[in-house]
Parts: C-alpha cells; structure tokens; sequence
C-alpha cells in the first residue's frame, strides 16, 4: 500500500533523512520506533508532503505522490495525525472533528461512530479546542482525522506526554480502529503503545533504518533494543 | 459646544467608520487567512469606484441604475481579484515581507496607471441614488440620507461576514487556516483554493465599498492612498485579522477624524495615528488581536 524508497529529506541545508526505505502493506499495523531526533517525524512529514524529501521515491497504491501538495496526498487516501496534536484552538470540539469531514464512496467515519468511539469528546462537544487535557487532544486529532476517511493513518507519537491508563485507553481505541481494517503507520521513541499494537517494526536512528522485521524478531534481538532503544 | 453640532459629528463620524468598516473587513481578513498585507487593497477600491462610474454612466438607468453598478463593478473586481491572486500572489506566500510588499506596492503603481489612462484624471461624482437623495431628522437635525444607507450596508456586511465566518463550515476552515494552515492543507482541504476565494471576497468587497462612495463625494486618483492609510489604522487599533477588531477599530477611527476635524482640521490624520500608536505601545497587536505566534 504504501512503498518507500531511498528519501532523503531536508530542512533547509540540514540533511536529516539518509535514504530510509520500508513498506506498509494494507491491513497491517507497522511502527517505526527510534530515539529523540531519529527522524521518525520527519519521515512522516515526508510521506504527507510538508517536507518533501529531495530524491527517492515514495508510492501509495502504486502511484508516486513526492511532489503532491499535502492536501492532494490526504485526498488520496492518509491521514496524518501530528505530533503536537494542532488543535484548532478557535473552533469548539464539534467543530474541529466536523472541519475534516470529507465524503466518498466507501466513507465509514461521522459524528456518530466517532462519538461512539470516544464518548469523552460527545460530552466536550461545545467546549473550545483548547481547554481539553492532554488525553482529551489526543482522542481529538485521531477523531479529526477518521473524519478524512484515510485508508492509511499515520499516528506520529499517539501515547507521548499522557498518563499510563490513559495511554492503555488510547491502545485500546486504537485497537478498535485497527479492527475495522484500516492500516496504520505509528511511530513512537519509547516501546509501549505501538509495539502492542503492530504487527512489524522498523528501528531507525540518525535518519536510516536499522533493523526490520516483526515484534517477535525486535523483542529477541536485544542488541538492536539496546543500541537504539535504550531499553 | 452645542449638542447638535457633537451629535452631528458623532453621526458623520459612524457614517465615515462605516465605510472604513466596509474597506478594511476585507483587508482584515485578506491578511487573517492569507497572511499578506495587501497594500493594493485601496486601489481594489478606487477601481471600483471608477468602474461603477463608467457602468452606471452606460446603463442609464433612472433608479436602479446605481445599485446594478455596483453590484457589477464588485463582480469584476472579484475577478480582478482572482487574477491577481492567481498570477501574482500565490507565488509570494513563500516569500519574506518585503517581497510582498513590493509585489503589491506594483499592483498599487500598475492600477493608478490603469485608471489614469481609462479615465483621466479627473474628479467623477454620481448624484445621490433614490431613495437615499434626501435627508433623515434625528432629534430634530437633518442628515442626508445617504449616511444611513451606508451604514445599512456596513451593518448587513458585519451580519454576512460573522455569519460566514462562525456559523458556515467553510468559516470553521478559515478560522482553521488562518491558525494552522498546514494542518487544514494536511486534512485533505486545499488551500491554494481557500486562498483564492477568499481573496476574490475582499476584492469584490473593496469594489463594492468604492462603487458606494461615488455619491459620497468625489472619484479620483489618490482615493486609494488616502483610504488605505486609514484602514491600516482601522485594523492596527482592532488587531489584524479580527472580525469584532476591524468593526470597532472602523468606529474609533470614524469618531476620531469626525471629531479631530472639529477641532484642528489639518490635524484630523494625525490624531487617527495618535490613537494607533497609543494602541501600539499598550497592545501591539491591537485590541482584539492576538500576538504573532
Ligand atoms: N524544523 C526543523 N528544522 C531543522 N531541523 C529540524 C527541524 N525539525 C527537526 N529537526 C531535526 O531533525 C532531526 C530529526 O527530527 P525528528 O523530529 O524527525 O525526530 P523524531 O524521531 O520525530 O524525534 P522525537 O522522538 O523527539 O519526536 C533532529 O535532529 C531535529 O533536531
Ligand atoms: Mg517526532
């Protein structure tokens, strides 16, 4: 579903991405673990079209989409929840979830289901995007980006800077979005909500991958855990 | 000072903050979306104000004549405004100020020009459209009525533009945009477009404000200049990109000049920029602005 080949990706004159390559095939969940200022935001990043990387390749079904305003490359079908969350701080919680709204055929995300799935923001509805809690974001961004209706979800950090029932929350809705068959692309620095979730990992620092494979490859190679990880 | 002649300040003073509202709502909230400070926002205006001359002057027409002309000078000047985001602008968002600022400071040079050569340089003036020739008695003074037509029509654009911009979903992605326009690009809504049709609104809307003042008194060169150093004191006083901002900003600068000219004629300017730059140094980024993050 989605291929990437050799990026190399910049900010300014800082080359940061050194020819990563992986894939993501549809269905599966896949994470991309690594340190503080490993790259893995900016892998992201490169995949929606903020920073577009300067050479290699990147395919999503097949068709290239470096080059692809981010608007276009979302309307093809990934969803990009950031880091920071960005909420709209202007407009209520109706609003922010409603404001990505986008319909087609074989559109399965509104209001309800996304009520459904998270109750908590059904009883903030009215509240302004800024006056949620950390947790209360989280669940806000993810809910803001179902309503594209991606086929791809790219959760950069989803679990950073929460508590750790909340965070067993989020992996468990998570888990439910996963179910519904949607594939996702989640990257964290310190192993926990992501592993539990995926299927396969890929370990990168510096800007280049270090090691592929699946959870049960990662959690037998200690050295690999060690040496990146720090675990 | 006698009551009638503060009244009667006071109400030239709303009439004028007014028309100011109706200018600068689009320059406000040009740089609220876009982020570009349109310095060609008055000649939007001017343009406007010289095509509806022409057209109304084609027309003919005894009583509707003058509405059908400015409601079709905005239409072209939405184009014109669609032109020049299409061909010009767009190209700059990427770039520093001073880039844009000179890339509207040609627009500015360019529409002069234009105008010169169309018109000439001559002052036109349109009589007092039907019903709004005569005058209104307010406690007793007589007003022309022409003060209450713009100010109806100051009044109906702050109830579209507040109803566009908090009550429709395309008003939840501009206050999205101009917040965070990469997370609105990265959701699937394309930009590029929000950006046109938001420039091709504060144009129509600038060529409508010019068709209006025809009446009020003169078309000529340098209404531009004239008009869009006042909206830079409306919408600095009201902050930047602030719908309630750029309404009261427009009524303090109305009320300043009305009263300013009271006092010392050749000074009614300067205490409009008093005024800012007190606003300046207690709140930088004007009353209901908000700081550049
Ligand atoms: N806007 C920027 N300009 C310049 N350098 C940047 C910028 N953003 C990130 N970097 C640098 O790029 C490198 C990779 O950063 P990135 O944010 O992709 O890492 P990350 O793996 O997401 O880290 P974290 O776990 O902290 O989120 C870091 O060295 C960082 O300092
Ligand atoms: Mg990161």
């Amino acid at each position: 579903m989605l291929e990437v080949k050799e990026i190399h990706s910049y900010y300014g004159t800082s080359h940061i991405l050194f020819g990563i390559s992986f894939g993501v095939k549809e269905g599966e969940a896949v994470c991309l673990l690594g340190r503080n200022g490993a790259g893995k935001t900016t892998t992201f990043r490169s995949i929606i079209g903020l920073t577009p990387p300067k050479s290699g390749s990147i395919q999503f079904r097949g068709k290239e989409i470096i080059g692809k305003p981010p608007y276009r490359i979302a309307q093809m079908g990934i969803g990009y929840v950031p880091d920071t969350r960005r909420i709209f701080p202007d407009l209520t919680v109706r609003q922010n979830i409603l404001v990505a709204r986008r319909e087609h055929k074989g559109a399965i995300w509104d209001l309800d289901r996304i009520y459904s799935l998270f109750p908590k923001l059904q009883s903030l509805e009215t509240h302004m995007g800024t006056q949620l809690s950390g947790g209360e974001q989280q669940m806000l961004t993810v809910a803001r980006t179902l309503m594209t209706n991606p086929e791809l979800l790219l959760l950069d950090e989803p679990g950073e800077g929460l508590a750790p029932l909340v965070i067993k929350t989020m992996e468990q809705q998570l888990g439910e979005i996963k179910k519904l068959g949607l594939t996702m692309l989640i990257c964290e620095h310190n192993v926990g909500l992501a592993i539990n979730l995926s299927d396969r990992a890929y370990v990168m620092d510096k800007g280049m991958i270090h090691f592929q494979g699946t959870i049960d490859e990662l959690k037998k190679h200690e050295e690999v855990r060690k040496k990146y990880l720090m675990v | 000072m006698s009551f009638d002649v503060l009244f009667s300040q006071f109400m030239s003073g709303i009439a004028r903050g007014a028309l100011l509202f109706l200018v600068a709502s689009g320059l406000s909230l040009t740089f609220g979306v876009l982020r570009v400070l349109n310095f060609a926002h008055g000649s939007l205006y001017m343009l406007g104000a010289f095509l509806s001359y022409s057209i109304w002057k084609f027309l003919l027409m005894p009583v509707l004549g003058f509405y059908l002309a400015a409601v079709i000078a905005a239409l072209i000047m939405g184009g014109v405004g669609m032109i020049i985001e299409f061909g010009l602008l767009r190209r700059l968002y990427a770039r520093g100020w001073p880039e844009q600022l000179l890339a509207t400071y040609a627009i500015i040079l360019i529409i002069t020009d234009l105008v010169k050569w169309a018109w000439g340089g001559e002052f036109l003036s349109i009589p007092r459209p039907r019903p709004f020739t005569g005058a209104v008695f307010l406690f007793g003074f007589p007003f022309p009525s022409y003060n209450f037509f713009i100010i109806i029509l100051g009044l109906g654009l702050v109830v579209f533009l507040w109803w566009l911009v908090y009550k429709t979903r395309l008003g939840d992605i501009i206050r999205a945009a101009a917040q965070d326009r990469e997370m609105v690009s990265a959701l699937g809504i394309p930009i590029p477009w929000l950006f046109t049709w938001i420039f091709v609104l504060g144009a129509a809307i600038a060529g409508l404000s010019g068709a209006v003042t025809a009446p009020f008194g003169s078309v000529a060169l340098g209404m531009d200049i004239e008009i869009i150093i006042e909206c830079f004191a409306v919408v600095v006083i009201g902050g930047m990109g602030s719908l309630p901002g750029t309404l009261l900003g427009a009524f303090i600068v109305g009320q300043v000049y009305a009263f300013g000219i009271l006092f010392k004629p050749e000074l009614a300017l300067a205490f409009i920029f008093m005024v800012m730059a007190v606003v300046l140094i207690i709140r930088p980024w004007g009353i209901f602005g908000r700081p550049e993050r």
